[in-house]
């Protein structure tokens, strides 16, 4: 669920509170965006993506509040992870984030292969 | 829903599509392009809502040449679905998905291949709800975001003519009269936490019986989805590796291939099941970040290498997403039995393209894009005769207008009994006829209930709403799955072991006060035009 978002990071764009498939945050009366309905967080981390700072961060148990500490998340690497593996904004012309995706159809293949190699 | 006439966005169209997920965004460029206006409206916002945006779907993807090959997979399929689909439908998704996907280029960045060929056939699903979004937009459809539906519009002669909702973000009603409605609100997962799907309540299906329209392939809806415990993180790819242990650390055999649910929930009814990835071979673990960038997040999170550590896991229903039932649809334009009301993608039932089986992620993201096309098409061909007008009336029932007098029902207990019927694996994925008839009675009583008494206010109306769709929805699972007193595809009864001839046939169910079923009297859907 979410968990934080980081106000010294966080340009108050709001894009969080338009996305939010499930509305679970709400612009406050300075104008940033804040966690308004924690419960209502379906845990699939749009925010993340969506949030040109890495200013978010979603926790990763779905059923449960799971507060963290802000300091060691803000020194843990994991902000802005999903947004930099998906290549969006300014990792786009990254090489080592381009989206791959259409390889899934393949490592199934591989899957299958290797099922039948060590079948009994 | 707020009193105040002022506070209603009043709007008219020609046609109205609810829900802006996979098959909502097709059939809202499908109908702007006969030139139809349009709105849609999302319950959350177009372009995160609905379970494609948290997903990576491939397409059922088949070249046209040699016609062989897709012959041969149409025959395939045929075997697999257990005669219940139908070999001119699967030849239509085919067709128009293969055609479809290449026109998204102008807001997709498709890769190419080692060799420079493009590659069309699997999109990222943030990245395909966001090229979505911007074609409706570049269109011109009209979005309205965070505005959930709540009820239909009908007119006296019994055809749809818009539909009424709230403005979560803004405040207030809105309402629009339209010439046809499509709906593409998804299926339900029953909120198990299958991921993104919390937003896909069956809204639609409650929508659609008040207005009188049927369903079909309910009982197929017993599919299950591996994920980390405590995790909605259902993408599977990677388990093609999974090892999987007992409590004990026992490997805990399995069948070779991608049907893994039935033995894992049989582990899970006797205990708790760990698993590790450790037979991924290493190119692969380097890829899964650009392949399915959100797999890793909760392992990273947690400090857990999957490729190393054993984790503890579930199995999280899919309802009708991965399973196949939804509204009947009863002509080539994915029309439902009521006038001015059309059906796409996991709101409609996949049973003429999937059969008895799980479409899986394949054949339901191409039933998505071809089934919302057609819809929104015959919606806008519907619109042309049908011209939009005032006047429909409201047609909302359970938690809008109770049937008696109104007071306090606990929603949060009456969505726990309904999982409780729908969600054990004991109940759902090992059926039998007793058990299922316990549920239909608890379910009936809470149904009696909620119809009765239930009544949401601006706060409350949304959810009271969803868990009266989830609730029905339920009901309705449960009588499909007795009616079919027999075992097909991925609809077990332990009772009923064998599959039956007389049973060759799709079963309809139906019905708010009194649940119905019945045999579906066309081998094929009618051919209306």
């Amino acid at each position: 669920m979410i968990e934080l978002v980081l106000e010294e990071r966080c340009s108050g764009c709001n894009a969080c509170v338009e996305i939010c498939p499930t509305n679970v945050l709400e612009i406050g009366s300075d104008s940033s965006p804040f966690i308004a309905r924690q419960n209502e967080c379906q845990t699939c981390f749009m925010c993340e993506l969506y949030c040109v700072e890495d200013a978010i961060y979603v926790g990763p148990y779905c059923d449960r509040p799971d507060p963290v500490d802000r300091e060691s998340i803000l020194a843990s690497g994991l902000l802005g992870e999903l947004r930099r593996y998906h290549g969006w904004d300014e990792w786009a012309a990254d090489p080592r984030y381009s989206n791959e995706h259409w390889q899934m159809e393949k490592v199934f293949l591989r899957a299958r292969d290797m099922a039948i190699c060590t079948a009994p | 829903m707020s009193n105040h006439r002022q506070d209603t966005l009043e709007l008219t169209t020609d046609v109205l599509v609810i829900g802006g997920g996979l098959a909502g965004t097709w059939a809202a460029s499908a109908a702007r392009r006969t030139g139809a206006s349009v709105i849609l409206v999302d319950k959350g916002y177009c372009g995160t809502s609905g379970v494609t945006a948290t997903a990576g779907p491939g397409h059922w993807w088949v070249p046209p040449d040699p016609a062989q090959l897709r012959e041969n997979t149409i025959r395939n399929r045929l075997k697999t679905g257990f005669g219940l689909n139908d070999p001119e439908w699967m030849n239509r998704v085919l067709a128009l998905t293969w055609e479809s996907l290449p026109t998204l280029a102008e807001f997709y960045n498709f890769s190419n291949d080692e060799n420079g060929v493009t590659q069309y056939r699997a999109l990222r699903g943030p990245e395909y709800m966001r090229a979505l979004r911007k074609l409706v937009d570049s269109l011109g459809v009209t979005v309205l975001d965070h505005s959930p539906a709540l009820e239909l519009l009908q007119h006296s002669d019994g055809s749809v003519s818009g539909a009424c909702g709230i403005r979560r973000q803004k405040g207030g009603d809105w309402q629009v009269n339209a010439g046809a409605v499509v709906l593409a609100t998804g299926g339900t997962s029953f909120l198990s936490r299958l991921l993104g799907s919390h937003t896909n309540t069956g809204d639609g299906y409650l929508m659609a019986a008040e207005a009188g329209a049927e369903f079909s392939g309910m009982e197929f809806t017993s599919y299950y989805t591996v994920a980390p415990n405590h995790s909605t993180m259902t993408r599977s790819m990677s388990y093609a590796f999974a090892t999987y242990y007992d409590e004990d650390g026992v490997v805990i055999p399995m069948p070779p291939g991608p049907d893994t649910m039935r033995p894992l929930a049989r582990a899970l009814l006797k205990g708790r099941v760990f698993c590790d990835l450790h037979r991924t071979p290493e190119d692969i673990r380097a890829k899964v970040p650009v392949i399915s960038p959100n797999f890793m997040l909760p392992f990273r999170r947690w400090g857990i290498d999957p490729y190393k550590d054993r984790f503890e896991i579930t199995l999280h229903g899919e309802g009708t997403i991965r399973g196949i039932g939804g509204l009947r649809v009863v002509g080539w334009d994915c029309r439902t039995s009521v006038p001015g009301l059309f059906a796409a993608g996991d709101a409609a039932t996949r049973e003429l393209v999937a059969g008895a089986i799980s479409g899986g992620g394949n054949i339901n993201s191409a039933w998505a894009v071809s089934s919302g096309q057609w819809a929104g098409q015959g919606a806008a061909r519907y619109a042309r005769k049908h011209e939009a007008a005032g006047g429909g009336r409201p047609i909302g029932q359970a938690g809008l207008r109770p049937g008696s007098a109104t007071r306090h029902v606990d929603l949060t207990a009456a969505l726990a009994a309904v999982q409780r019927e729908v969600l054990p694996y004991d109940k759902n994925i090992f059926r039998s006829g007793d058990r299922l008839e316990q549920s239909g009675t608890v379910l009936e009583d809470i149904w009696t209930e909620f119809h009765s008494h239930a009544a949401g206010n601006f706060q409350t109306v949304l959810r009271t709403r969803e868990t009266a769709a989830m609730l029905t929805t339920a009901r309705w699972c449960v009588a499909s799955a007795l009616a079919r007193d027999e075992s097909r595809g991925m609809h077990q009864r332990d009772d009923r072991p064998q599959t039956s001839a007389r049973f060759n046939r799709r079963i309809l169910v139906g019905g708010l006060q009194k649940v119905w079923t019945r045999t579906d009297p066309a081998p094929k859907p009618e051919l209306a035009s």
